[in-house]
């Protein structure tokens, strides 16, 4: 059992989210760096499917009441155990919190989530197969509190593996593909341009700043439904990439798709993007 | 039909009109229930059938798939749901209309209604079947909350309000039907392809 003595800014439960009910008006949701959550999981010898916490910027602090087998991954941040920082022999942290133990993560150096698996995963109950906390819909647990609760699940034992650690890049360059519509926007605007992440920010999307994409042709679209990594422009001409909150359908045209938005989970305000063309 | 790409392992069909939307909509449902077609996500729109996750190679398979014209479409289940019509904006709405209350009111419950799409919120279902000529615009400025269970109008579409939330749709009535409950085995009660009446409670 953990309790959250620091929430943070926004930690939330996440596991690989709940894609399939898009058509009920269901978003995705789940971890917005799905690498370091699976790489998380591999570490204490989870399914890369089990439930963690994710942090923003800020980490969190919890305690544990029995002694857990732990792993950080993600953002670069100072981890402490009972206030002694951890040692981290792969570039992560991997370790264990004795019966009693306060784990703190602290203020993101690098990036902007952590995440933290326990052996065993967090095991509140799923909701349409996930744990995932939704922002957008409201799905799923409770974003965390101070004083929060979670159950620990059963650890299945599995050995801990090792992974490539997550890249934190100064400056993203991201692979998009265009459409479907490419055709309603003079598109050489957003290859010549370059954007900054803005402080809107959040697990909806990632909302970009810079020079207006420019309309090839006005009117109105009918809603239609949009998938991860999606491009959309609204009429102010400022890109919004999807991310795993994101709305099942939108009425702006979608210019193309980003073929992986993991470098966005760990984007901080004023990043720079550029895109360049995929296939 | 014109297919689109989206990203990697995604395909926008467009269809004509909303009718052919359904069309596609049952006919790939049915094709992903027989292992035919391979699809995390199944989406439709306004005037679109969005799949994603899809295997190599599907966008060749749809052409054949191309389904007969309303086919599929009338043997959706039908849902009715009873309707206290005292609704803030009855009477905005019928005065859109150019008709009474009353007679706004007879045309909601004789309209057969059918779900396009979902989307806005889980369990947000847009009911078509209201003629092009009673589509009323959105209120100007959203209301700040909205009650679960409000029937409401915008566009051409009628919507009821699963959760309560902020919204826009000029409201004409409430429900105490359950629209979304994540406990049940099928969530929503209303899914895309379902036939709904509005029966005055």
């Amino acid at each position: 059992m953990i309790t959250v003595l620091r929430a943070g800014p926004l930690t939330t439960v996440q596991d690989l989210g709940r894609p399939g009910w898009a058509h009920l008006g269901v978003p995705r949701s789940g971890a917005l760096d799905e690498q370091a959550l699976r790489l998380a999981n591999r570490f204490v010898g989870n399914p890369d499917d089990t439930a963690g916490l994710e942090t923003t910027l800020l980490g969190c602090t919890l305690r544990f009441a029995e002694a857990t087998v732990v792993a950080v991954t993600g953002a670069v941040a100072r981890v402490d155990v009972d206030g002694r920082p951890v040692e981290r022999p792969h570039g992560h942290q991997l370790f264990e919190v004795p019966a009693g133990g306060v784990l703190d993560v602290g203020q993101a150096a690098r990036g902007v989530r952590s995440y933290i698996a326990v052996a065993g995963g967090i095991a509140v109950e799923p909701v349409l197969g996930s744990r995932s906390t939704d922002t957008l819909s409201g799905l799923g647990p409770e974003r965390l509190t101070d004083g929060t609760v979670l159950p620990i699940g059963v650890p299945g034992g599995a050995p801990p593996l090792v992974g490539e650690p997550s890249r934190i890049a100064g400056e993203l360059v991201l692979g998009i593909r265009l459409g479907p519509r490419d055709d309603w926007f003079d598109t050489s605007g957003l290859f010549a341009s370059s954007y900054d992440i803005s402080p809107l920010s959040n697990r909806i999307g990632a909302r970009l700043a810079g020079p207006a994409l420019t309309r090839a042709h006005a009117g109105e679209l009918p809603s239609e439904g949009v998938v991860l990594g999606s491009v959309q422009v609204p009429a102010d001409g400022q890109p919004i990439i999807f991310l795993a909150d994101h709305p099942t359908t939108g009425g702006y045209p979608v210019v193309g798709v980003v073929g992986n938005v993991t470098p966005l989970a760990q984007a901080r305000p004023g990043t720079t993007v550029r895109f360049r063309e995929l296939d | 039909m014109k297919i689109r790409r989206v990203g990697a392992a995604g395909l926008l069909i467009e269809c004509a009109d909303a009718d052919r939307v359904e069309d596609w909509r049952a006919e790939l449902w049915r094709r992903r229930e027989t292992g035919e077609l391979r699809a995390v996500e199944i989406v439709p729109g306004a005037r679109t059938v969005l799949l994603d996750g899809v295997a190599p190679g599907t966008a060749e398979l749809l052409p054949e798939w191309e389904p007969g014209h309303g086919e599929i479409r009338a043997e959706g289940p039908l849902v009715q749901i009873p309707t206290i019509f005292d609704g803030d904006d009855l009477e905005s709405v019928a005065g859109l209309w150019d008709v009474t209350a009353d007679e706004a009111v007879r045309r909601l419950v004789e309209t057969p209604l059918s779900v396009a799409f979902s989307g806005f919120a889980p369990g947000f279902a847009y009911l078509r079947g209201l003629p092009d000529a009673w589509a009323v615009p959105r209120l100007a400025a959203p209301r700040p909350r909205v009650p679960a269970g409000a029937v409401a109008l915008a566009g051409g579409y009628a919507g009821i309000y699963p959760t309560a939330s902020p919204g826009g749709w000029r409201l004409v009535g409430r429900t105490d039907q359950n629209l979304f409950d994540v406990r049940r085995e099928q969530p929503a009660l209303l899914t895309p392809g379902t036939r709904v009446h509005l029966v005055a409670a």
